[in-house]
């Protein structure tokens, strides 16, 4: 049995993610304990050294969770935060890192379950690559 | 500005790979307009750098230090009092500043973190293209403010080769013949026929053929 509890960074936007995330209380849906969310107001503001930096600090897998691309708040502000999380895949494929360690979910505000489901699905994924710093 | 990319991870990463103590130095200038070289870019190279050696079980130290400019030796003194504690610099100006940096301080070991490119400007966020060759006798007023020496792929000073076709460059569809644009801007401008005048040949001992080149004005000098 995999015991490993795979510790991730989820950056939320604060008009889309945490709205859904008041609909997942709400239905009493909780994130797993080991996802730690940063509320972002846009994630067009994320950069791509925010992305970098949780796993220089030990995180194993980190996700953005943002709007529909037709419905952004700031117009385009998930395109810009799509074409950071796909750089910084790039660059974690350079340095022999698994890409799939960063990822982008589309939600909206009534969307609680999938809200949920995200980090869950994250959190599966990064159980399965391990560890991202040897023991 | 002098438009400069990212040298891949893995080459730098093989640099200095002996190495224990590291210093990224960034320059506030042109790579920081094209967003290459500056104090936010010294961040994600310096932290790709501490990601990989962490994750390979080799955690290193590896520091941040960002320039006014790197080709100013008043600037580059601002270093004097801390490169002493590093093993190696990785700089991430043009090629004029790992040089300069080498220069200065001798016995430190300086490696260039970025691959410069071309004198060029943006022609929209993310894009930059070429031009100016530093040929050093400026000649864009004869054709319409543009430059065939930077801008056709063959230099060409008199007129289209035969690979112009349709406005493209025959070596690739997303090249412009620039010759194509000059002659189009001659006409709209009813200055077609100042093409046709007789010039000399350009003399190249100002460019690059004449070896490397040093300006000095005097009145300037201390």
């Amino acid at each position: 049995m995999n015991d490993f509890k795979p510790r991730i960074l989820a950056f939320c936007c604060s008009n889309c993610a945490s709205s859904a995330a008041t609909v997942a209380e709400g239905m009493k849906k909780a994130l797993p304990d080991n996802v730690k969310i940063i509320q972002v107001p846009c994630t067009g503001r994320i950069e791509i050294l925010h992305l970098l930096k949780p796993f220089e600090e030990g995180a194993d897998g980190v996700y953005v969770a943002g709007c529909q691309e037709d419905s952004c708040q700031y117009v385009n502000g998930i395109a810009k935060a799509a074409k950071r999380v796909a750089q910084v895949k790039k660059m974690l494929e350079e340095l022999d890192i698994e890409p799939d360690r960063i990822r982008l979910f589309h939600l909206s505000a009534g969307k609680g379950q999938e809200y949920v489901e995200a980090a869950c699905e994250m959190v599966d994924k990064v159980k399965e690559l391990g560890p991202f710093l040897p023991a | 500005m002098i438009v400069a990319q990212p040298k891949p991870i893995k080459e730098v990463l093989e640099m200095v790979k002996d190495f224990k103590k590291i210093l990224v130095v960034g320059c506030k200038g042109c790579v920081t307009v094209c967003n290459v070289g500056g104090a936010k870019e010294v961040g994600i190279l310096a932290a790709s750098l501490r990601i990989a050696r962490k994750r390979s079980g080799y955690a290193i130290q590896v520091d941040e230090h960002t320039l006014e400019r790197q080709c100013d030796p008043e600037y580059i003194d601002e270093l004097k009092d801390i490169i002493g504690d590093y093993d190696a610099v990785v700089s991430t100006a043009c090629g004029v500043g790992p040089q300069f940096l080498s220069e200065r301080y001798p016995s430190t070991r300086v490696f260039p973190g970025v691959n410069t490119q071309f004198m060029g400007g943006a022609e929209e966020h993310g894009v930059w293209s070429e031009r100016c060759a530093g040929c050093g006798t400026c000649v864009v007023h004869y054709f319409g403010g543009l430059c065939p020496i930077a801008r056709c792929s063959k230099s060409l000073l008199n007129g289209p080769c035969g690979g112009s076709s349709h406005g493209k460059c025959e070596i690739s569809k997303d090249v412009e013949c620039i010759w194509d644009t000059i002659v189009n801007k001659m006409m709209e401008q009813g200055r077609l026929s100042e093409l046709l005048e007789f010039r000399p040949p350009k003399s190249w001992t100002t460019a690059r053929d004449g070896g490397p080149r040093k300006m000095i004005r005097e009145e300037l000098v201390k």
